[in-house]
């Protein structure tokens, strides 16, 4: 009998193992990467949940013109606070320091990250820039109501609570510092005997190409951030035109950084599809290093395209010129990518379960935010459809439609793995089928209003746009619903679901090698790597 | 099974990935101080005479007595360095603890500096300095920034120091095991070279 337990126990890995502390200290001082893996998804769930409410209630207000259910200036909180909780602290964090942090180690053969006290300060940085973030709302003069961007000099001048919100910015930053530092050495310093640069999945080039963006732009934001404070407390006046300062210049530093931030969003998606694609189709992936390089190269141009966001802002029509070429340039290495992974599928003997079906969306609703992104980079069109709800449309067909829609993709891939048990397949299913719809239904009206010239960032519109903005609310009432049909599905199979076993998709990366979920040290023995991640007869 | 992990975990060193983390971070930081360069830089251009004039009354003279005094706590750190890995750890503590004492004397310089120029009524959204051109508002305003958030880092080195001191006596920190102790010198070598730059950028480029 006791046995018995103590083998069931046995087969809970890491789940079971709390390394001398109880209950929940075992969780919040853990320096275990599957569990600090395990911290960061929970708490994004969280954030998320609180970002797409918001996202709800602002969609609620458009549904029809006028006041809907808002005044101005709450719409104005509102789509602010949005913006701060999805980016800073879903989206950029998002795929790396969950799913990464899970799978890294694992993944290379390693029993842990290279610096796992730091990783366990980041998680807590995170949670700190977190907190603070949420204080920022129910303290002081108000919600900032800046945008995410908290550009100058409205930013330097509002009465809103602006600098609470901006500190938490930084600290998130802080955090994000830590992780990409980390990341970098574990993968100099961690792979397995055998684990070559060129037989690391590409998973691992993904987080290792982010975590060099995240290395060399966050600071820029941090000391963007940290003057967005100075200035407001002692009015130095580097932002402000009365006193000498240029407010393009504030853009500049700010998009340095949330340019580049932008790929710390999209490359570790790519990074997830890339795995999933070869063990659906069963066969290698087309072009390993070509998908390897691409991410550098998306790393690296990525940071010289920042200026596209500033079209309209007064910058001189030289610098318009190279920046809008640069722009273009990104959109190579992206073709690349696309082109291997419906090069992977081509001839393969392709099993659509959840996984891919969330890929295969992912490069659709890639293939759509990329190219507008496009149009957004050319100088001619970018006048008429700045600022508007094209702009919206398209950050978010990347952002929701491509690096969340790869995310739920990982969930489920990597589920079995981290739970030791399956998710409801038909839920799944049924989850996406309402997630794709809903999405496409909230979002793609926005290309055409934005196009026929409706602002973003306004409570109210004219009475031309009525049908498409109400088209769109319906359509965040079908993505709600998948949403929780997605979460629901997984929290129940988390303890009811069927028992997984250590490789139920058969897929040939050494995490699949180790038993469901993993046990605390990992590997009982590290592994010796002899060939590529993606063999398949 | 809890006496390997944690065994694995405490004992586990790696040098090298422990330098590699140090450098990576140093980066950050070299970024962080780039986006102010960067604002230097271009207010410079747009205001050359302004920039001129304001750098002229700065003090040069405490500005090289501060370069000579941060200089040599460098040259003290990597003494404290040498010492540890020659197993002379009493000799190695001296060295630290002469490193934070000239940490703060750069610092006490500072605040005599800072204190003057306030005195003088030059200070951030002061009523002189903004009757004062809009390139010396901002000369100022970035002097300020500049080389307050750079004599922050020096109060973090000296800090760190602390802390070293304490690991180095309590033997975390030794002979065999001194790459703690190399990388606060490399944090404390990064707020050095930050100087080299501020000093002829403020005082010197008239």
């Amino acid at each position: 009998m006791k046995e018995d337990r103590e083998n069931r126990k046995a087969d809970r890995g890491f789940w079971i193992y709390e390394g001398g502390k109880t209950g929940l200290f075992s969780w919040i001082f853990t320096t275990d990467h599957k569990r600090i893996g395990i911290l960061y998804l929970t708490s994004l769930a969280v954030f998320f949940a609180a970002g797409v409410t918001f996202g709800i209630l602002m969609r609620l207000e458009l549904i029809s013109p006028g006041k809907t259910i808002m005044s101005a200036s709450t719409y104005n909180s509102i789509f602010t606070v949005h913006g701060v909780i999805m980016i800073f602290l879903f989206i950029i964090p998002g795929i790396p320091v969950s799913l990464g942090n899970f799978l890294l180690p694992l993944q290379i053969g390693a029993r842990d990250v290279a610096f796992p006290r730091i990783n366990l300060l980041s998680w807590w940085l995170y949670i700190a820039g977190g907190i603070i973030a949420l204080l920022s709302l129910f303290t002081g003069t108000g919600p900032p109501d800046t945008g995410w961007t908290f550009y100058a000099p409205y930013s330097i001048r509002t009465g809103t609570n602006v600098s609470l919100a901006v500190f938490a910015a930084f600290v998130l930053g802080f955090s994000s510092i830590l992780t990409g530092m980390n990341f970098i050495t574990t993968i100099h310093r961690l792979r397995a005997p055998g684990m070559t640069w060129f037989r690391i999945p590409l998973f691992v080039w993904t987080l290792y190409a982010t975590a060099w963006v995240q290395i060399l732009a966050t600071p820029i934001l941090a000391i963007t951030l940290l003057l967005i404070i100075l200035e407001r407390f002692f009015g130095m006046g580097l932002f402000d035109p009365a006193k000498g300062g240029d407010p393009v210049l504030y853009q500049h530093l700010f998009w340095i950084y949330s340019h580049p931030a932008v790929y710390i969003m999209i490359v570790p998606a790519m990074g997830v599809v890339t795995e999933i694609i070869p063990v659906f189709a069963r066969r290698t992936v087309f072009g390993y290093k070509a998908i390897a390089f691409s991410s550098i190269g998306i790393a690296a141009v990525g940071f010289f395209v920042w200026g596209h966001h500033m079209f309209t802002s007064g910058i001189s029509d030289t610098s318009k010129v190279i920046f809008s070429l640069l722009t273009f340039l990104v959109a190579i290495p992206s073709g690349i990518k696309v082109f291997n992974w419906v090069a992977s599928l081509y001839k393969g003997s392709i099993k659509v379960d959840t996984p891919l079906l969330y890929v295969i969306s992912f490069i659709f609703l890639f293939c759509i935010g990329g190219l507008t992104g496009l149009i957004n980079g050319t100088l001619a069109t970018n006048i008429h459809i700045h600022g508007t709800h094209f702009i919206v449309a398209h950050f978010h067909y990347v952002m929701f439609g491509g690096t969340a829609f790869a995310f739920f993709a990982g969930i489920h891939y990597w589920f079995p793995k981290i739970f030791g048990r399956m998710y409801s397949e038909a839920r799944a299913k049924l989850a996406w089928l309402f997630l794709f719809i809903g999405f496409n239904v909230l979002y793609f009206p926005m290309f055409i209003v934005g196009w026929q010239g409706m602002p973003r960032r306004y409570y109210d519109y004219l009475p031309e746009f009525h049908n498409l903005n109400f088209i769109s609310t319906t359509g965040s009432w079908i993505l709600a619903v998948g949403l929780i049909l997605l979460f629901a599905n997984l929290i129940r199979s988390v303890r009811k679901g069927e028992i997984a076993g250590s490789n139920p998709w058969k897929g040939t990366t050494l995490e699949w090698t180790v038993p469901s979920p993993p046990p605390v040290e990992n590997f009982e023995e590290i592994p010796t790597v002899t060939h590529g991640p993606y063999k398949y007869e | 099974m809890e006496d390997t992990l944690n065994n694995t975990a405490e004992h586990h060193r790696d040098y090298t990935g422990a330098k590699m983390g140090m450098w990576l971070f140093l980066f950050t930081e070299m970024l962080l101080f780039g986006g102010m360069f960067i604002l230097y830089a271009v207010y410079r251009f747009e205001y050359p005479a302004d920039f001129h004039t304001a750098a002229k009354e700065l003090d040069t003279t405490l500005g090289a007595v501060n370069t000579l005094i941060l200089l040599t706590s460098s040259l003290t750190m990597a003494l404290s360095i040498a010492a540890l890995q020659k197993n002379r750890k009493r000799l190695s503590l001296v060295f630290q603890v002469v490193t934070m004492l000239l940490g703060a004397a750069f610092l006490g310089n500072k605040y005599v500096e800072w204190g003057a120029k306030i005195h003088h009524g030059i200070y951030p959204n002061s009523g002189h300095l903004l009757s004062l051109g809009k390139g010396q508002i901002l000369f100022y305003g970035l002097y300020f920034i500049m080389t307050g958030l750079h004599g922050l880092h020096v109060l973090i080195g000296i800090g760190v120091f602390l802390f070293m001191f304490y690991f180095t006596k309590s033997g975390t920190v030794a002979e065999d095991n001194s790459v703690k102790l190399e990388n606060a010198g490399l944090y404390w070598h990064l707020v050095d070279i930050i100087w080299v730059f501020l000093f002829p950028l403020f005082y010197l480029i008239t």
